[in-house]
């Protein structure tokens, strides 16, 4: 066990001085009943090279990014993340610090979570980001709920180019109490929010790119919604996208999400991810999370602390405005240090990098027969129609080992109008090779 | 000027003592913004031409004004901020109620094996097998070392998992048309997430005393029973470290009235593989991966909080979820019937599932009794120690996994609790937890952890005494000019939150120069 420093003498000795017979005289509140009177039937430890190839074996029958030409989008994009970041990141000072509550010893973790704000109101064109949410899905809902304590009103509109799990997400938070009204689904791009918005309208939800790829207008959204005073919350889930698109906070947002993955942070399978999420200057108060705010220490010298705390669960208990108690302060560095090593000049060439390759390959897939592209606009995804249903597909070019995107169908399974639907991205690291690949494995298939 | 153990010296009277930023070890870092440029960039990226039609006329017109650095450039400005941090590699956290301990190196370079953390939470299910099987393998050690018949592995943190736990108890009412079921219990010492969770959902709190003794009394809450409570939110270990000696009882009055038993499980490390919650009657708990399965803090997350639930309650667990099928393990994302539908998107915190199995395969099943055994033996050991020295609130009680004191051994000493904290953070330790849990005035938790050895709790114990003494020997000024040997001396919290600064802005000056 070594991960455990007590000798069993030095045990005895600690016992001794506590006063206790044994161990179980520490446990004796617990019921006689509820204590080991059972069997776990769980192995016993293991050393470190037997876990090790344990957990080697589990990875091994995954099939990785690298392993072939990968397309997979739809809210969580393969990017390439530099040595740096990952080993930053490794440092101990960073990944084994604390909650920044003690603001005189944490002052690494406070003055780059100040950074971090800045990067996301830049990014967003907005006045202040908060310290980051747990991912993109659940800051749309906390939001939404935003949106409904600035308003007091409680109608919330998402438009259908919503990611499917995000609307999931803000139903499943807003249950029963909410006027929750979900557009259909539109993956020609010709939905149009803009009818159901009234004066019980707290807000509406806009998604860029959306889902199916194609790029909203934001000026006009926000303006039919402030028209009813409305709010307009915008969610992003390809943050790499505000590198060549006006930032939602020139056009008139007031909620701004965004799931910051792509940026610093792996795919996980899905986690851990993290949220951004930017507002303007007078709703700061019902903004949900941290923030770290700029101060000075006894001697005047400049210095980070944890802030406006009031609004938390820890000071207000049940009338704080969310139950959050943490956010992604790890993925929030990852994100950080990347952007900090981008800067414009590099964030802008990934974003236009993104957008070539996205370019190549909508043309090479609008050549394929049997293949249609739907997309007038995209950023770094889009939506194609096939000849065939789209999930065996998908399927069986995962058995020639490329990853072609993500069935509709597999998010929408109630809607036989998507049936023949795949929604594919293109990043940094799609290649002409991995192209060419998938076009002549798409013509195969469906010849 | 007086000496501490380690023989430095403290610092005491040391009037002028300027501050120690910006020397030596000790750098003042200018802000990413102050050093770099939007010009320099650390990532070498060709340039390409594009055209702009398919941008349907959206394409960016503001500037970004983001700053880049060059990689040596960012190697140090995150290397230097990195030592203003304190950690739990570089030093003992006796935090309560947030458990710091040891995060083995193993875990994070599994973690970062690209079967885990190069694939697609929307890849083919086919191709993602081995993930589904440890999470598979995650979830039997979940449910059996807590003997229930469901987890929920979703939630990304513990404040996410109360709040799917609240909401699979709030389905499975609705489901059984007791929707009027409007009241959730909270006792007094919970912590603050709970009763912002069940106000989330709507439901009105209703407090529960504590006992003299710190614990929750069975009779309190049997008169607080009525058909209209939904459910008690109890912690347990509970927040003061006393395991609740009624939980059985609490847990079949709460039954008898028709109402659910959520237990808040952020302190499951003082009983893993020692007590099942099930055995207590729990319907449902979340437990803390990251705490008590270790995966780093990270300076703040990001966490991961699973949801074990009752027979009763496992149909209303929410998707996805992983179960076998006739080819191989399949992945259940879309709700039926009355279940919960989703939490978040995609499959949760599998970085943290991987560190977390990780840990309990080192461990092993016996392991992880040992270290619940070795936290209670080390809280039990720091408070035989200190209890001379301090006041102890709840006497000769025998404590689980933290020990708690309160700040009457300070009354007319002019040294608060927070000074007394600061001044642990001249001695290189983290301040313990301060004034919570809220029933204690004054209350100063330690958690040491499992993972400290007896010479480090030694040496803790040995500093608190000193300057508990020191404390009642009038030296005032070590404890409210503290700290003196931090990066920064004391914040001033009320400016930051009076006019709130919460970003960078070109200084005035620059921009003027500018024009």
């Amino acid at each position: 066990m070594r991960y455990l420093p007590h000798s069993d003498h030095e045990r005895a000795e600690m016992l001794g001085v506590i006063g206790a017979a044994n161990i179980d005289a520490l446990f004796s509140a617990v019921p006689a009943r509820a204590l080991k009177s059972f069997d776990l039937g769980l192995p016993a430890h293991s050393p470190e090279f037997l876990v090790e190839a344990h957990m080697k074996a589990l990875a091994a029958k995954n099939h990785a990014g690298a392993d072939g030409p990968f397309f997979v989008g739809a809210g969580a994009y393969r990017h390439h993340v530099p040595a740096t970041v990952d080993h930053l990141i490794q440092r101990s000072e960073w990944l084994t610090a604390y909650t920044p509550y003690q603001p005189e010893i944490s002052q690494g973790t406070l003055q780059m979570l100040f950074e971090f704000q800045t990067q996301v109101a830049k990014l967003t064109g907005m006045d202040v980001a908060n310290a980051s949410l747990y991912d993109g899905s659940t800051g749309t809902a906390e939001a939404v709920l935003m949106a409904r304590r600035l308003t007091r009103r409680n109608k919330i509109v998402l438009s259908g180019g919503l990611h499917p799990h995000y609307r999931d997400v803000v139903r499943a938070y807003l249950k029963d109490d909410a006027d929750l009204e979900i557009l259909s689904a539109s993956p020609e791009g010709q939905g149009d929010i803009l009818d159901h918005i009234d004066e019980a309208t707290a807000a509406i939800v806009v998604q860029t790119p959306d889902f199916y790829g194609h790029l909203r207008n934001i000026k006009k959204a926000a303006d039919a919604a402030h028209a009813k005073g409305a709010l307009l919350i915008v969610v992003i889930t390809e943050v790499v996208s505000l590198g060549l698109l006006e930032a939602p906070g020139a056009l008139g947002a007031d909620i701004v999400v965004a799931e910051g993955q792509s940026i610093g942070n792996a795919l996980n399978f899905g986690g851990p991810y993290l949220g951004l999420m930017a507002t303007r200057k007078e709703f700061i108060r019902q903004m949900p999370g941290r923030l770290c705010g700029e101060t000075v220490d006894a001697d005047g010298q400049r210095g980070f602390v944890l802030t406006l705390s009031t609004r938390e669960q820890h000071i207000r208990r049940e009338k704080a405005t969310s139950n959050i108690c943490t956010n992604s302060g790890l993925c929030a560095l990852g994100f950080s240090i990347h952007m900090g090593l981008l800067g414009e000049a590099g964030f802008t060439r990934l974003a236009r990098l993104n957008h070539a390759n996205a370019c190549k390959l909508a043309d090479a897939l609008a050549s394929v027969p049997g293949v249609e592209v739907l997309n007038k606009t995209f950023f770094n995804e889009m939506t194609i129609r096939t000849a065939q249903p789209a999930a065996g597909l998908v399927e069986r070019l995962a058995k020639r080992g490329i990853l072609a995107g993500v069935p509709v169908s597999r998010l929408e399974p109630t809607d036989p109008s998507v049936a023949n639907l795949i929604v594919l991205a293109a990043t940094e690291l799609t290649t002409d090779a991995d192209i060419a690949a998938l076009c002549a494995a798409l013509s195969e298939e469906l010849a | 000027m007086s000496m501490n153990n380690q023989g430095r010296p403290t610092g005491v009277g040391t009037s002028g003592f300027a501050s120690t930023s910006g020397s030596a070890l000790l750098p003042n870092e200018p802000l990413l913004f102050e050093i770099g440029d939007t010009e320099h960039s650390g990532v070498d990226l060709p340039d390409v031409t594009i055209s702009t039609a398919r941008l349907g006329g959206f394409e960016r017109k503001s500037p970004l004004d983001l700053a880049g650095l060059t990689e040596p450039e960012a190697m140090r400005h995150y290397v230097r901020l990195s030592r203003l941090n304190h950690s739990i590699d570089s030093g003992m956290y006796p935090l309560g109620s947030c458990t710091m301990k040891h995060n083995p190196r193993l875990n994070e370079k599994m973690a970062r094996l690209p079967g885990f953390s190069d694939i697609h939470p929307l890849q083919p299910v086919s191709t993602v097998q081995g993930a589904l099987e440890l999470m598979n393998q995650l979830s039997h050690w979940l449910m059996t070392l807590t003997n229930t018949a469901a987890v929920a592995l979703t939630p990304k943190a513990g404040a996410h998992g109360e709040l799917l736990g609240m909401m699979a108890i709030k389905a499975a009412q609705d489901a059984a048309g007791q929707s009027h079921r409007k009241i959730v219990l909270v006792p007094e010492s919970a912590h603050g997430t709970n009763p912002a969770t069940a106000a989330f959902l709507g439901y009105t709190v209703k407090p529960i005393p504590a006992r003299d003794d710190g614990t929750v009394d069975v009779q309190a809450v049997k008169d607080a029973l009525s058909p209209e409570v939904a459910a008690i939110m109890l912690t347990n270990p509970n927040t003061c470290g006393l395991f609740e000696p009624q939980v059985i009882e609490i847990a079949q009055a709460i039954h008898d009235a028709g109402a659910f038993f959520y237990c808040d499980g952020a302190n499951f490390n003082a009983i893993m593989g020692v007590v099942r919650p099930g055995d207590l009657g729990i319907d449902a708990m979340h437990i803390n991966l990251h705490k008590t399965f270790s995966t780093p803090h990270g300076g703040g997350g990001p966490g991961a909080g699973p949801v074990v639930l009752s027979e009763a309650l496992a149909p209303f667990a929410p998707v996805p979820f992983v179960r076998k099928g006739s080819n191989g393990l399949e992945l259940v994302e879309h709700a039926e019937g009355d279940a919960l539908g989703r939490i978040t998107a995609f499959q949760g915190q599998m970085g943290m599932y991987v560190r977390a199995l990780t840990y309990m395969l080192s461990h092993g099943g016996d392991g992880l009794a040992q270290a619940a055994q070795d936290a209670v033996l080390n809280a039990n050991y720091i408070k035989a120690r200190l209890a001379h020295a301090f006041s102890v609130p709840f006497g000769d009680y025998p404590t689980m996994h933290e020990a708690l004191f309160d700040d009457s051994f300070l009354k007319d000493t002019g040294v608060t609790t927070l000074d007394f904290a600061k001044a642990l953070i001249d001695e290189g330790f983290h301040p313990m937890t301060m004034y919570f849990p809220l029933v204690v005035h004054g209350a100063m938790l330690i958690e040491p952890t499992e993972s400290e050895s007896k010479q480090t709790l030694d040496r803790f114990c040995d500093v608190m005494e000193e300057l508990a003494i020191d404390a009642k020997a009038g030296n005032t000024e070590r404890f409210t000019a503290a700290p003196m040997k931090a990066p920064r001396r004391r914040l001033d919290e009320t400016r930051a939150a009076r006019s709130p600064i919460l970003k960078w802005e070109r200084p005035t000056e620059s921009l003027k120069a500018a024009e």
